[in-house]
């Protein structure tokens, strides 16, 4: 019991971080139908000005965490004018192709600006501190994980379904032709979920640096398992995304716990015959 | 048909050439044509069938160990150890393409690079085996054809893995040629033409995976008879998508494409990334960048974009 509980507690940590990561992904793959093989990228550059912002210039972690996020945001918007606004209608090689090239270079600027080396992140006293939960401890920066993963999913529930911004935007996903001829700006709609796409991923790098540390190798390491956590959710869905990241969580939570030697191989066995069975994911859109 | 037999002749003279040349670097001449072999494979894949993957690595490093342990534990014979890799190679891409061919786009080809991965883990656990992190070490082939011994600087390494190399590009041109070759460049161009004229995508595409994988398991199995070491990296992603940056910058579908871009490829990459991998990265993430914008179809495209640039043409360069 006490087993079950621990893998759930984890998984759920692991699970929200892989969400924050990998929403904005899903989100821009489904919109803008760019296969964005760079996005892990914008979490190594929110983990990198985090280790700048913390250990180099000395902030404290409230002004590290949103520092680093909006410069990632800083960062990213002029990308998506300059390089991904051109890929959209490329096709889908072209695409992948032009992401790497993108991934190579953040890789090779990351590691000329702070070194190959393992880039850690401080964290206050407060959140080193453990909360006790009866069957065990837990430290008090993994509560705030969850706790800031479940509100970024209240969030964007209410940005999605209660703001005219949200509204936009499924229209543009579902449609991006007649939403355009409706007079909706597609392209600000693109920029800004891209920016909330990237900001997202710099927080789930920062929060999440002590299970995916972070150093320059960063998005290519986890490239796979961000890939997974969309294409299991299923091209679009916010919702399909949760579910996924958090199913994902808990397998390979579960499954480092029971069977550590094999976890890598069991995970990934499981993940091609779900994606064999079910090729669109668990809440995939037809023709996405 | 004389153009065709003259390709072939320029790449029988380019060989020779290369040989002369630059004699004291073999060894490198051998790691390109090694390369042009995977990258000719994920030609039939991707340029001919159409097929986006990420993952030619998986079979390359297949082979690779398959070829390994074979000569150490079976037979030292070279090119009974080539048909291990083949074999080796094939049955994976079977064996996943089973999988792999039922999904499209994005999917296809994170699993792709999931399958590589699962095999890089493996290959890492089964440390008895296979060496583990050490590598495979040990790999002593046996004379080419019971003629000829592998020497220290690496003549007889360089002609085997060309004539290799010759017979695999002249298979897959009789490849392309065929009905069978036709139906995959049908497949590419439009899936649900060649559905409502009988043809069984899946099982079309199976057979071009298996037979890349095939050839890639070539690949790995020259380069564990050349280098006699097989490592974890033979599995690594940066392999699989160098292959296929060499193969969009030399041009995909025609063969020669593949064989262009990785002689330029490696060239640069051996000037460029003397000493340090980081430096190496900006050089190729900007290649890349330039390649897909100004040059989508490759550099064996470029003469002819140059030529509609001169007549004034409005598309010229795409």
């Amino acid at each position: 019991m006490t087993l079950l509980l621990n893998i759930a507690v984890d998984g759920v940590a692991y699970g929200m971080i892989l969400f924050m990561i990998a929403v904005g992904l899903s989100v821009t793959m489904g919109l803008m139908r760019v296969v964005n093989l760079a996005h892990g990228g914008f979490a190594l550059i929110g983990g990198t000005l985090a280790h700048w912002l913390g250990t180099e210039v000395g902030l404290p972690f409230a002004l590290v965490l949103l520092g680093a996020v909006a410069g990632t945001i800083v960062i990213a918007m002029p990308l998506e004018r300059l390089v991904y606004r051109r890929i959209y209608g490329f096709g889908e090689l072209q695409q992948v192709l032009a992401t790497i090239g993108l991934t190579f270079l953040m890789i090779a600027s990351v590691n000329l600006w702070q070194g190959s080396s393992l880039l850690s992140i401080t964290l206050p006293e407060g959140l080193n501190r453990s909360v006790d939960l009866g069957f065990r401890q837990l430290t008090a920066h993994r509560a705030l994980v969850i706790g800031v993963g479940a509100l970024v999913i209240l969030g964007l529930w209410l940005l999605l379904d209660r703001t005219r911004f949200g509204i936009r935007l499924r229209a543009a996903v579902d449609n991006r032709d007649t939403a355009s001829a409706l007079g909706i700006d597609t392209g600000r709609i693109y920029m800004l979920t891209f920016a909330l796409g990237a900001g997202l991923a710099a927080l789930g790098g920062i929060l999440g640096a002590e299970l995916l540390p972070i150093d320059a190798y960063y998005p290519l390491r986890y490239m796979v398992l961000f890939l997974i956590v969309v294409a299991i959710g299923g091209l679009g869905s916010i919702l399909g995304s949760f579910v996924a990241a958090l199913a994902i969580g808990m397998i390979e939570t579960a499954s480092r716990y029971l069977v550590p030697d094999m976890a890598t191989i069991t995970f990934f066995v499981l993940v091609i015959l779900f994606l064999g069975l079910r090729p669109r994911g668990l809440m995939g859109r037809a023709g996405a | 048909m004389n153009r065709r037999l003259l390709s072939l002749l320029l790449i029988l003279l380019a060989g020779g050439a290369a040989y002369l040349l630059f004699p004291y670097n073999l060894a490198f001449l051998t790691r390109i044509l090694i390369m042009i072999v995977l990258v000719l494979s994920l030609d039939l894949i991707l340029g001919l069938a159409g097929i986006a993957t990420l993952g030619q690595a998986a079979m390359y490093g297949a082979g690779a160990y398959a070829a390994g342990l074979f000569a150490i534990h079976v037979w030292a014979d070279p090119v009974a150890g080539l048909l291990a890799g083949a074999v080796a190679g094939a049955l994976l891409a079977a064996v996943s393409g089973a999988v792999l061919m039922r999904t499209q786009g994005l999917t296809l080809i994170m699993l792709t690079i999931a399958v590589a991965q699962i095999c890089a883990e493996i290959a890492n656990r089964a440390r008895g085996v296979t060496g583990g992190a050490d590598g495979l070490r040990g790999i002593r082939p046996g004379k080419v054809l019971g003629l000829w011994e592998f020497d220290f600087i690496g003549i007889t390494g360089y002609w085997y893995a060309f004539a290799v190399m010759f017979l695999v590009f002249l298979a897959l041109a009789v490849i392309a040629r065929s009905p069978f070759g036709l139906s995959l460049r049908g497949i590419h161009e439009s899936p649900e033409r060649m559905v409502a004229i009988g043809v069984s995508i899946y099982r079309r595409r199976l057979a071009a995976y298996t037979m890349g994988g095939a050839i890639a398991g070539i690949a790995g199995a020259l380069s564990a008879q050349i280098t006699q070491l097989v490592s974890l990296e033979s599995f690594s992603f940066t392999l699989s998508a160098e292959a296929l940056i060499m193969l969009i910058l030399g041009g995909t579908g025609r063969l020669y494409g593949a064989i262009l871009g990785t002689v330029i490829f490696m060239a640069v990459h051996h000037v460029a990334a003397a000493n340090d991998p980081f430096n190496w990265l900006f050089v190729i993430g900007a290649l890349v960048l330039v390649v897909v914008f100004f040059l989508p179809r490759g550099l064996v495209a470029l003469p002819a974009s140059l030529k509609r640039l001169a007549k004034g043409g409005r598309h010229a360069g795409s």
